[in-house]
């Protein structure tokens, strides 16, 4: 009976909470997002770096998206040279035309299904919701920065401000309202497309189907849901 | 024969236990938040607090249903499929309050030069030009209307 006793106030707990305030005909369970990101449309405008950081108040230095230009040249095939100023924010330098392959490789949280970061948290400030974005419940994260250094892909920081573990929340303030991310909005060529795979009606049901995708550190197991298209054995 | 005889200190660290166990119900209860444990091992409310953070891109389906002339000029274009807001940046303000807030024009020779400098790190197929050799120092939209950039492609400026 008395072991009972801290399932039962658990239960109750969440009988008295009820449903949280998001959109009137959001349904958590009905959703389960990713993004889909194609190489080889990605011109490295910078577009989507901006506009996170305008749509989220990102600090300046600190990224919750960024791109990177892979350079792998033809001695060193395994080596790329990778650069990224100032996030891409600004663009990159003009590469040039030495027959070697230059290509940009958006990055941002994975929001992977079986996440490292959520796992390493203390206290619980960080999780998966049920619709499959990791978030960080900023009034409760103590800045211990586990979850940073656990993140196999970097995507995580402490904000300079608020001290507080800070990350790509897939726009969830934008996707539960029925708009898409402000990188997808922003982005020029459509290289970036929010996906949610459990609405049987998103075209990436049939992309994956039609494409060779691969997710980041596949070897990690961390169910990560960035889907990249065209993406070289190179990147890292 | 009375079997609680020499128990008297057994109720008393009985009892001790029994407070102890209240107070840890009544700690718990206080500092636990609410909605911790309604999904996972994470405080519920959370979710619905990040969902109410503020907009700042109205998304191209707020001003395409006052903006009609831009989208007849766009949708036949190569810009067809370039959101309003990937050029003309955050509009969620204006789109609230279109009398009061409105958006500055770009300028054209930061914009346009962001996606179509050449570069060998673009994929092949995406137009790209060196900006000096090509305009050789004209702003773009003397040709090129930004909504429909084919020369040609449709009358006039930047609308």
């Amino acid at each position: 009976m008395l072991i009972l006793l801290p399932a039962a106030a658990v239960a109750w707990e969440s009988v008295l909470a009820g449903t949280p305030e998001a959109s009137p005909n959001y349904k958590l369970t009905e959703h389960w997002w990713g993004m889909l990101i194609d190489i080889s449309k990605c011109i490295g405008c910078g577009n989507c770096v901006r506009a996170c950081q305008t749509e989220n108040d990102v600090p300046d230095g600190y990224f919750r998206t960024w791109v990177e230009r892979y350079h792998v040249s033809d001695e060193n095939m395994t080596t790329p040279q990778v650069i990224s100023p100032d996030g891409g924010k600004e663009g990159f330098p003009v590469a040039s035309e030495d027959g070697e392959k230059y290509f940009f490789v958006p990055k941002l949280c994975n929001h992977c299904a079986d996440s490292p970061c959520t796992q390493v948290c203390p206290v619980g400030a960080t999780f998966i919701s049920p619709d499959g974005v990791v978030l960080v419940d900023q009034t409760y994260c103590l800045g211990c920065a586990y979850c940073v250094q656990a993140c196999p892909y970097g995507c995580r920081y402490i904000h300079p401000a608020k001290k507080v573990a800070d990350k790509c929340t897939l726009c969830y303030h934008r996707i539960t309202k029925g708009l898409t991310t402000a990188c997808c909005e922003a982005c020029p060529t459509g290289a970036r497309q929010l996906a949610d795979l459990k609405d049987p009606k998103d075209p990436i049901h049939e992309f994956l189907k039609t494409h060779a995708v691969q997710v980041l550190k596949p070897q990690m197991a961390t169910g990560a849901k960035a889907f990249y298209n065209n993406l070289d054995g190179s990147v890292r | 024969m009375n079997a609680f005889k020499d128990a008297g200190h057994l109720f008393r660290f009985a009892g001790l236990f029994v407070i102890a166990f209240l107070a840890f119900l009544a700690i718990r209860a206080y500092v636990v938040p609410k909605s911790f444990g309604q999904y996972g091992h994470y405080r519920g409310a959370a979710i619905g607090e990040i969902a109410a953070h503020t907009v700042k891109f109205a998304g191209h389906q707020a001003c395409e249903t006052c903006h009609t002339d831009i989208l007849d000029v766009k949708k036949n274009g190569k810009h067809a499929h370039v959101n309003c807001e990937a050029c003309h940046g955050a509009q969620a303000k204006h789109a609230d309050d279109p009398a009061s807030v409105t958006p500055v024009k770009p300028d054209t020779a930061v914009l346009c030069a962001r996606c179509h400098t050449a570069s060998a790190a673009k994929p092949k197929g995406f137009p790209q030009v060196v900006p000096a050799d090509h305009s050789t120092g004209l702003p773009c939209e003397t040709c090129h209307n930004p909504h429909n950039p084919v020369p040609g492609a449709d009358a006039g400026g930047a609308k």
